[in-house]
């Protein structure tokens, strides 16, 4: 076996257990966007054009309150700034790969892909270039089927469960799910907790602007503290 | 309802905009470096941004026509605080869930 098979095939493994993550996670996006009125077609348009599960959530919370179209598209694009970190990251390693790998790749730049290749780089550093993208793409194999049809299902499934099922707080508790896991500092509690109260106060302002005013300034508070902790510390 | 007209616009768009993001650094910028003040800042957008977006819904459901209750309360913060003691995304979603349907049968 090839080397870069071999890489491939590590990454799918190291992927597969996600799948406990993206599973449910993606069945409730197909079954909230199915419940707020969205077609089947109009569904998976959504996951394939994006394909980004937070910024999807959040983007269709904020059209099902009317939200102005500038506030979903800043708030869902908030969400996604992260990638932007992923894609600095990787550049270093596969960043002499061809144009049209790198541009494939950069469509399948996932939390998941992201973090196990980068692990993975960490790791084992005399990896080749084609064993990095082999392994980038072995990490994002298992996901974007999974996503993409567990989507599909919660979307069919969303179709036979009542309206009176209370689904309103799904939202809720998958966005705090995800969050509370990445507060790994002090810092990053200062972000999130002044975040939520400052849009919490705001809430006065014209719809959605207090978020985007609140997590901004939470943002740069998370930022500024770790900056400052960094200095007394050196 | 939601709107079509708008639902496109976002998909596209924002469809676009996070190719875009997505592909910076890998397709275009290569090994250039981010200013180091935006690495950080790049580092808290998530932890901002999807806490403070459910905090409105978490203190006044519209479910409940805006009145504060115990049960989506209470299931919010055991979310918050399994998902801050375990790391796992998944436990956390389902001791939420668990809080939210159990607490009406206690109380």
């Amino acid at each position: 076996m090839s080397a870069s098979r071999e890489s491939y095939l590590r990454g799918v493994r190291a992927a597969l257990p996600f799948a406990v993550v993206i599973v449910p996670f993606a069945m409730l996006f197909g079954l909230l966007a199915s419940e707020a009125g969205l077609q089947l077609y109009e569904i998976v348009a959504f996951s394939l054009s994006v394909f980004a599960g937070a910024s999807q959530f959040a983007a269709l919370h904020l059209l099902q309150d009317q939200a102005p179209l500038l506030v979903i598209l800043a708030t869902s694009l908030a969400v996604n700034l992260r990638m932007l970190m992923y894609s600095v990251t990787l550049a270093p390693h596969v960043g002499a790969a061809p144009l049209g790998v790198r541009a494939v790749m950069a469509y399948l730049l996932v939390d998941q892909s992201f973090a196990l290749s980068v692990a993975e780089y960490d790791k084992r550093p005399s990896m080749t270039l084609p064993e990095k993208t082999a392994y980038f793409f072995g990490a994002v194999t298992p996901v974007l089927p999974l996503w993409m049809g567990s989507t599909v299902a919660g979307a069919l499934a969303g179709r036979a469960i009542p309206p009176e099922y209370a689904l309103d707080f799904a939202v809720p508790i998958a966005f705090l799910a995800m969050t509370a896991p990445m507060i790994r500092s002090w810092p990053h509690a200062l972000a999130a907790g002044l975040s939520v109260v400052l849009t919490l106060v705001l809430t006065v302002l014209p719809y959605g602007t207090g978020l985007l005013v609140g997590s901004t300034i939470g943002m740069a508070a998370g930022a500024a503290f770790e900056y400052w902790r960094e200095k007394a510390a050196a | 309802m939601i709107d079509r007209t708008q639902f496109w616009i976002v998909v596209v768009v924002l469809g676009l905009a996070t190719y875009a993001i997505r592909f910076s650094f890998l397709g275009l910028l290569g090994n250039r470096a981010l200013p180091g003040w935006l690495q950080r800042s790049l580092r808290y957008t998530a932890v901002a941004v999807l806490p403070a977006l459910v905090a409105p819904a978490v203190l006044w459901p519209p479910a409940t026509g805006g009145e504060p209750d115990a049960a989506r309360l209470l299931a919010a913060v055991v979310t918050v605080v399994v998902g801050l003691a375990t790391r796992q995304m998944i436990i956390a979603a389902l001791a939420g869930v668990a809080t939210l349907l159990g607490v009406p049968f206690l109380l």
